[in-house]
């Protein structure tokens, strides 16, 4: 019979309806996924006992292999693929990245030449997705009916759509993307406090990454991030692999090379919890010698690394303008940060604890499958806000304006609506410009999108009613929808607000706005004012070129022609005050012919009809 | 009338509601559902209704409801491990049949 998990009370599912959300740590080196069962996160296992599946992907003549390669004949080999994501020939090139293959760069992608095939990055990352899917497919017996992913925190648009492309070609529906240090953040429950600011040191086999998060009632912001993308665990076994080498007097080839490098991370995992360690190179089919390595010798020899990623840590605090006191907590994620030198340099250099009693290799993982759990509706926990937009979105208006939608700052997802009108009687189009920034003026601001609205029905100015949304998902994405409201038809455009922005960009336009405040105040209003003149004008024109012959004198129109006249060139004078005074002088002049005209407007309805009528 | 626990299932459920962190015990039940009758209930239980009948099995208090009883009367909960997969077995002597993924029965 089917076996049977512990629900929480009333959540029981039905038979036949069992579908999981699993989160999954996409890592460079390895990758994991994990998912809530018992209310309680678990990492799963495949057939061999294993919980972390190397991220290496193996291309064959007729086949694809996820995992560890085991015969080099005839195939081509992809590995730490996270590294090449969304990114172009250009970045590869930065990245000295080494291929297994040839390759060349179509429409922006990346594409190498497999057996005749050609494959992108994406293919391959679905294809590490596709085995983690297919794990937890056979570990829990149920459907797998949605994913939380995490992604580092540095990755851009272009990197996190490529994530999800991948996710969505393995057959994986994403809840949402994660950032990796938020995930470790919630693993350890930090999201139900109320404010806090944590560091999250992450040291994986090949990577090194810092994040600075604060934590802010539920709300998760990256404050800054920071790294090393070739410093990681591997380094350390080189090291002491070395030191054995020169210790033992050895001259290796390549492949007793290899056996000692792996003899090595076994060394180092027994030197996290024995002082000495006594070497046995007959394991490894060599000559034995009365060797051993204390943890002394060990800290001595990755001192110096120690000391690097100590110093990254610092620069990016340095970034997040906090000082060492102003870190509530520090969370040790990737394998490496179990070697016990390493936590006591962070503890003496931060003067505080970090947190390391869930198993670092987990912690990103488990933070993601409480995350699906929760995206999924199960818990009871309530919704996590956990990203906020990094500069407002908004619409241009008349004059050149910006007129903010969903201000900077907003967590996401989130949504906002405004209604626009027409300027002009009969206009039957509008044209809509979205763009993202701080400052008030169009021209300052990025332009993201423009569209138009068509086949809004002739009406007099201002009586049209669009009704502009604007709605941004989880994962960042920001879709805009106008709907004119007396046809109800709906025009709609989805755009990536953040794509392209780097965060130094994003900084230089938030200071740009505060800097350039007070100027963009005295252009708005003037902007506003010229808006509001023109508007004047053209209504005067309207009524002008109906009735102003028939309802005023010579001398009286060409009065207000001149008044109209003088209005218009103050436009150019860049002086608010004399626009708004020739408005006002506009209007005097012109406010005998508006009680004209509605006198004789009265008049034309009234005439002919019984008083009665109007009883 | 009883319904007992394994030494297996009962270390698992003292785990889960441990990590859990708060619950009185676990809660067993049948809903009727499912292509062959009815399905088990197995909750973590906040707490326990008047009519409640309560055993104690191994540390662990079961908790089941008088009318489920009666379908329930004589089971055996068990924890095991089917390929990947692990959890909670029903071993239930009313049983008389199951649909053929063993997801739902009959008594």
């Amino acid at each position: 019979m089917a076996l049977l998990q512990i629900s929480e009370p009333g959540k029981s599912q039905d038979p036949h309806k069992k579908s999981y959300y699993i989160g999954i740590d996409l890592g460079t080196t390895n990758s994991l996924v994990a998912v809530m069962q018992n209310s309680s996160p678990v990492v799963l296992k495949d057939g061999f006992n294993k919980e972390l599946f190397p991220s290496i992907v193996t291309y064959r003549e007729n086949s694809i292999e996820v995992g560890e390669n085991k015969s080099n004949n005839e195939s081509i080999v992809f590995r730490s693929i996270k590294r090449f994501i969304g990114k172009n020939l250009e970045d590869l090139k930065k990245e000295h990245f080494y291929s297994p293959c040839d390759y060349f760069e179509e429409n922006n992608i990346v594409k190498f030449k497999v057996f005749e095939k050609l494959i992108t990055p994406i293919e391959i990352t679905s294809e590490i997705l596709k085995h983690l899917k297919n794990i937890s497919h056979e570990t829990l017996a149920g459907e797998i009916a949605g994913c939380v992913i995490t992604v580092p925190a540095y990755f851009d648009d272009a990197q996190r759509q490529a994530t999800k492309d991948a996710a969505a070609l393995s057959g994986l529906k994403v809840l949402r993307l994660l950032n990796e240090p938020t995930a470790a953040a919630i693993a350890y429950g930090l999201q139900s406090k109320k404010i806090s600011k944590v560091m999250v040191y992450d040291l994986g086999g090949g990577t090194f990454d810092v994040s600075i998060l604060d934590l802010n009632d539920g709300i998760f912001k990256v404050l800054s991030t920071g790294g090393d993308s070739s410093l990681g665990g591997d380094d350390f076994d080189n090291i002491l692999a070395d030191h054995i080498e020169q210790l033992c007097n050895l001259n290796l080839n390549v492949e007793s090379r290899h056996r000692l490098y792996l003899y090595v991370k076994e060394i180092k995992k027994s030197l996290s919890d024995n002082n000495v360690v006594s070497l046995n190179l007959s394991k490894i089919g060599l000559k034995n010698k009365d060797i051993s390595i204390t943890q002394k010798d060990f800290n001595l020899l990755i001192n110096d690394l120690v000391k690097k990623t100590l110093k990254i840590s610092k620069n990016v605090l340095h970034d997040a303008k906090l000082e060492i006191d102003e870190i509530d907590e520090i969370i040790l994620v990737g394998g490496s940060t179990r070697t016990p030198y390493i936590k006591q340099m962070i503890e003496s250099y931060f003067n505080k604890k970090p947190l390391s009693n869930i198993n670092p290799d987990n912690v990103v993982a488990i933070g993601a499958s409480i995350q699906a759990d929760i995206l999924s509706g199960e818990s009871d926990e309530e919704l996590l806000l956990l990203d906020v937009i990094p500069l407002s979105l908004g619409v241009e208006t008349m004059g050149d304006l910006v007129e903010v939608i969903i201000p900077r700052n907003s967590t996401i997802p989130t949504s906002s609506s405004k209604e626009y009108t027409t300027f002009k009687d009969g206009q039957n189009a509008m044209s809509i410009h979205v763009v993202q920034g701080e400052r008030d003026l169009v021209s300052d601001c990025r332009s993201l999108a423009r569209f138009t609205v068509k086949d809004i029905p002739a009406m007099l100015a201002g009586s049209a009613r669009v009704n502009l949304e604007f709605q941004i998902d989880a994962d960042g994405i920001l879709s805009v929808s106008a709907k004119e409201t007396s046809t109800n038809k709906v025009t709609k455009v989805e755009v990536k607000p953040s794509f392209g922005i780097t965060d130094a960009e994003i900084e230089k336009m938030l200071k740009d706005s505060f800097d350039n405040a007070k100027e963009d105040i005295a252009i708005r209003n003037l902007n506003e004012s010229i808006v509001e003149g023109k508007r004047v004008i053209l209504s005067i024109n309207s009524a002008l070129s109906i009735d102003g012959k028939d309802l005023l004198s010579n001398s009286e129109y060409q009065e207000i022609c001149n008044a109209r006249d003088k209005l218009e060139s103050t436009f150019d004078s860049n002086n608010r005050d004399i626009v708004i005074k020739a408005i006002k002088n506009l209007e005097n002049i012109s406010e005998e012919y508006v009680s004209r005209r509605m006198n004789s407007s009265i008049e034309k309805i009234m005439k002919g009809k019984d008083i009665k009528e109007y009883n | 009338m009883a319904i007992t626990i394994t030494e297996t299932a009962a270390t698992r459920v003292k785990t889960f509601l441990n990590n859990r962190g708060s619950g009185v015990g676990l809660r067993v039940g049948v809903k009727t559902t499912g292509c062959s009758g009815m399905a088990y209930i197995i909750e973590f239980a906040d707490n326990i209704d008047k009519e409640d009948t309560v055993f104690e099995e191994k540390g662990i208090k079961i908790i089941v409801d008088p009318k489920c009883l009666l379908y329930l009367d004589g089971t055996e909960l068990d924890f095991t491990k089917e390929g990947l997969n692990e959890g909670f077995k029903f071993i239930n002597p009313n049983e008389k049949a199951r649909c053929g993924c063993g997801e739902s029965f009959s008594v």
